[in-house]
């Protein structure tokens, strides 16, 4: 293990953390503004990586497939909002987990009747396709670390967005507030509306630039809805901020222990053992920072509700 | 009157369905029924905790892992007798529901549900990584468990009656601590727990002895699904398995007698005929889901008691 | 010694101290009042009391035992029992039924699952013994939810008396009530004085003057002063804090 492996790991948790905060950005504000649990989001980012992939292979432009997939994911969305999830803003969580559930399935079937139940490849674009020679030892994906920027610079457009504009504002009121917000004559519908429009945006900008490194497939959603879940709950539900500190320690601390944690328990334990734990550990090192959060901070490293 | 002998009625054609099962050639149907009795278990003993109760979790199928590989390594170390096996089930997933709740009671709400989901996908990954037991390609039980007692193995028509008589003793059981002290003063903490600390309960230990049970009876139903399958692996304790019996007790109704066999019932009947016909059979469900809550928010079996009885 | 003494009570909330350093006692038989403006730190206390909050610092004794250290559900246990500022019954049940839950946490445990509540077991007598003595006694099948507010209030402080308190904490019993139930309310805080001392807290100055043995000013979380109702009425820092304040409203 060198040093050249530890910045390699780095940046693949950076990458992968920035990833969960473009997904958890969206799901912390829907969940902190409008009170409401959606476990459609990841539904939205399989949408999004599915039509990225798709236009990518038709059109060959990557740029242009990226912001297809969010135009349509948004559109797709706010068909979703229209129909259900505007109906169920002032049902409990129950209700809320039940009714997206129910999202979840129907997406999963219709991407199956579009796209077909086999996994679909998603080709890195071309000019991103090889290394960038970071260090003289340290080649480094090219598309890796557009992911790096695409991600940095979509956390501070956010947060120029919630910190200096008008309905950042309104936002930052919603999240924190949403009674007074209501007071103050703020048209809450519309802030709902543009929110969850953003926030599907976000998701699907997460699923197209995380197809190429992973696999465009059915339960994609599901399976990274949980560490999503999980990071905006260590962030402390509603807050940005947290969502954006909490991403990357989730996206560390999943990297780090998949990648350090074998090697090191094997350098202690029987080798059988290691190999039996150390995949454990690594699998379950985030519900393990979560349940620590939550123990210390029971709402969550930054509260947006004071 | 109809009520009343509503429950037995049930018992005898469910007894009996094995037997007539073949002249009309439904023998797939017994399995059938025998995953669905297990399924009902499970849901019954999360209809205590979420509809009796109030506490939404959401890593139910944790403790039915739990179960489940409990027998596995039982039979992995020679171990045959199911009552053992069952026994043993029961009390270690009642351990492993006893700390997870001691955890996660201390927290509320969403936070209560994210902690009890986390403890599951915990027991997920643990168990993708017990290699010896298969890892993610899970476990074969080759073998069948024992019975003694003159009934031979744990399979058949044999395993389908004790599922259906377990079934019946544990909704009987759980119907009965329903209305017990126990039981109203769980719906009391379910209504609000602070005027019931003021009252002089002990709320924590209510809902954590609640939660504790609850995960017991779980991890016999995870037992008996893997006697059922003759095969274990980590899917059983995948994030959506603890979704769907969550699906399953709000859709039967949350707290209500019923509820949880009626959504078991409906949700399994619907998924196997849907299966029939079509390989898309997953979004009519979903579709049942978002109308259910649009449009019976308090469950089936509200739609069928007009009695409006919630106790 | 007094029945209930309070010492030293200390609770904040990050920089705002809510509670700071209260001392007070009640004697047996009393209604000690608790007054002050908005804001003064009235319903922390009695959450600290009652153990809903825990403290940072302060003892708090009743009956010669130490409670600092207990549950809130154990403090009922000793002869501790509080009334709700916001009515905390439980909605969807009858009358009887909330008073049922309020008897049952009072005899014998409430972890035996085997065998239905018993109807037998002087629960139900009980309970409506309670009923009547809030003048509730026509209302037993009645929803909770439904009630009149008057009714839902008289709810709450049965279900505060089912323990049979030693000290009963009521926080502001007549808030939100119209003057015929204000006047039904003061009537039955008379008549339970009779059986247990009670520490009220109270925004109505005419209720607090006619009901308490003795009044303490609260403001920003301190006793600010202590006496019997003349002592109070006439007292000209008092009057600036608190009356001044009431009025200029």
């Amino acid at each position: 293990m060198d040093a050249i492996f530890l910045i390699e790991q780095l940046l693949n948790g950076l990458g992968y953390g920035l990833m969960l905060f473009l997904l958890a950005a969206g799901l912390t504000l829907v969940f902190g503004i409008m009170d409401t649990m959606n476990l459609a989001h990841g539904s939205l980012y399989m949408v999004g990586a599915y039509i990225a992939a798709q236009v990518h292979e038709r059109s060959g432009s990557f740029v242009g497939a990226v912001f297809m997939a969010m135009a349509a994911t948004v559109v797709i969305a706010f068909v979703l909002e229209m129909l259900v999830v505007r109906r169920i803003y002032s049902r409990g969580h129950l209700a809320q987990v039940i009714a997206t559930f129910g999202i979840i399935l129907i997406a999963d079937d219709l991407v199956k009747a579009i796209w077909g139940p086999a996994p679909m490849l998603a080709s890195t674009p071309a000019a991103l396709a090889g290394p960038v020679q970071l260090l003289a030892e340290l080649p480094y994906p090219a598309y890796r670390l557009a992911m790096l920027a695409v991600g940095l610079l979509v956390a501070l457009g956010l947060y120029l967005l919630v910190n200096h504009t008008r309905i950042g504002m309104l936002v930052r009121a919603g999240a924190s507030n949403r009674a007074m917000a209501e007071c103050m004559g703020v048209r809450v519908d519309g802030v709902f509306s543009f929110i969850f429009a953003l926030g599907a945006a976000l998701a699907a900008l997460a699923g197209a630039m995380m197809g190429p490194i992973s696999a465009v497939q059915i339960g994609m959603g599901e399976a990274i809805l949980i560490p999503a879940l999980v990071v905006i709950v260590i962030g402390g539900i509603g807050s940005i901020r947290g969502a954006f500190v909490a991403a990357l320690l989730v996206g560390l601390v999943d990297t780090a222990g998949r990648a350090f944690l074998p090697p090191a328990l094997r350098a202690v334990l029987p080798p059988a053992l290691a190999a039996d734990l150390g995949p454990a550990l690594a699998g379950i090192a985030m519900y393990v920072l979560m349940a620590a959060v939550l123990i210390l901070k029971p709402a969550g490293l930054f509260p947006a509700r004071a | 009157m109809l009520i009343r002998i509503f429950p037995w009625t049930l018992l005898l054609v469910l007894a009996l369905f094995p037997l007539v099962a073949p002249l009309f050639d439904f023998t797939y149907y017994v399995g059938f029924v025998r995953h669905l009795l297990i399924v009902m278990i499970a849901a019954t003993s999360l209809n205590f905790i979420l509809g009796y109760g109030g506490m939404a979790a959401l890593g139910h199928a944790g403790f039915i892992g739990v179960g489940a590989y409990t027998v596995v390594a039982l039979v992995d170390a020679g171990f045959t007798s199911a009552w053992g096996a069952w026994a043993t089930a029961l009390i270690v997933s009642a351990a492993f529901a006893a700390a997870i709740g001691a955890v996660s009671l201390r927290t509320q709400g969403v936070y209560f549900l994210m902690l009890t989901l986390a403890f599951s996908q915990m027991l997920y990954y643990l168990a993708v990584s017990l290699r010896t037991y298969g890892g993610d390609d899970g476990y074969g039980l080759h073998t069948p468990l024992t019975l003694g007692l003159g009934l031979g193995d744990a399979q058949g028509r044999i395993l389908y009656w004790l599922v259906l008589a377990i079934a019946a003793l544990l909704f009987a059981f759980l119907n009965r601590v329903a209305v017990s002290r126990f039981g109203y003063a769980l719906r009391g903490v379910r209504e609000n727990e602070t005027r019931m600390a003021a009252l002089g309960y002990p709320v924590y230990w209510i809902k954590f002895t609640a939660f504790t049970v609850a995960g017991a009876v779980a991890g016999l139903a995870g037992a008996l699904l893997a006697c059922h399958n003759r095969f274990v692996s980590p899917s059983l304790m995948h994030w959506t398995e603890s979704a769907t019996l969550l699906v399953i007790v709000v859709i039967g109704g949350l707290g209500r007698r019923w509820g949880a066999p009626l959504g078991a019932a409906v949700w399994l009947t619907l998924a196997e005929v849907l299966k029939l016909y079509t390989d898309y059979w997953r979004w009519p469900l979903g579709l049942l889901l978002i109308l259910i809550v649009f449009f019976a928010p308090k469950g089936m079996a509200a739609l069928l008691d007009n009695r409006g009885k919630s106790p | 010694m007094s029945l209930f003494i309070a010492e030293g009570l200390f609770k904040h909330f990050g920089g705002l101290i809510a509670v700071d350093r209260v001392s007070l006692t009640v004697e047996p038989g009393e209604i000690h009042a608790l007054i002050g403006p908005n804001g003064a730190g009235k319903t922390t206390l009695v959450n600290v009391i009652s153990g809903l909050l825990p403290l940072d610092a302060g003892r708090i004794i009743l009956d010669g035992v130490d409670l600092t250290a207990l549950p809130p559900h154990q403090r009922v246990r000793h002869g501790l029992s509080r009334s709700f500022q916001i009515t905390r019954v439980f909605n969807n049940d009858s009358v009887l039924d909330n008073l049922l839950l309020a008897v049952q946490a009072q005899t014998g445990s409430s972890f035996r699952i085997f065998g239905r509540r018993a109807d037998k077991s002087g629960l139900r007598e009980r309970a409506i013994e309670l009923a009547q003595q809030v003048g509730l006694g026509e209302a037993l099948d009645r929803i909770a939810r439904a009630l009149p507010h008057g009714a839902q209030r008289q709810l709450d402080v049965a279900l505060a008396l089912a323990a049979q308190p030693k000290l009963l904490l009521l926080d502001e019993p007549l808030a939100g009530m119209g003057p015929e139930d204000v006047a039904e309310m003061v009537a039955l805080i008379q008549r339970l004085c009779a059986e247990t001392a009670i520490l009220l807290i109270e925004h109505d100055m005419d209720a607090v003057f006619q009901l308490a043995d003795r009044i303490s000013v609260l403001d920003y979380g301190r006793v600010l002063t202590s006496g019997d109702v003349a002592y109070i009425r006439d007292h000209p820092e008092v009057q600036a804090v608190y009356l001044g304040t009431e009025a200029a409203r």
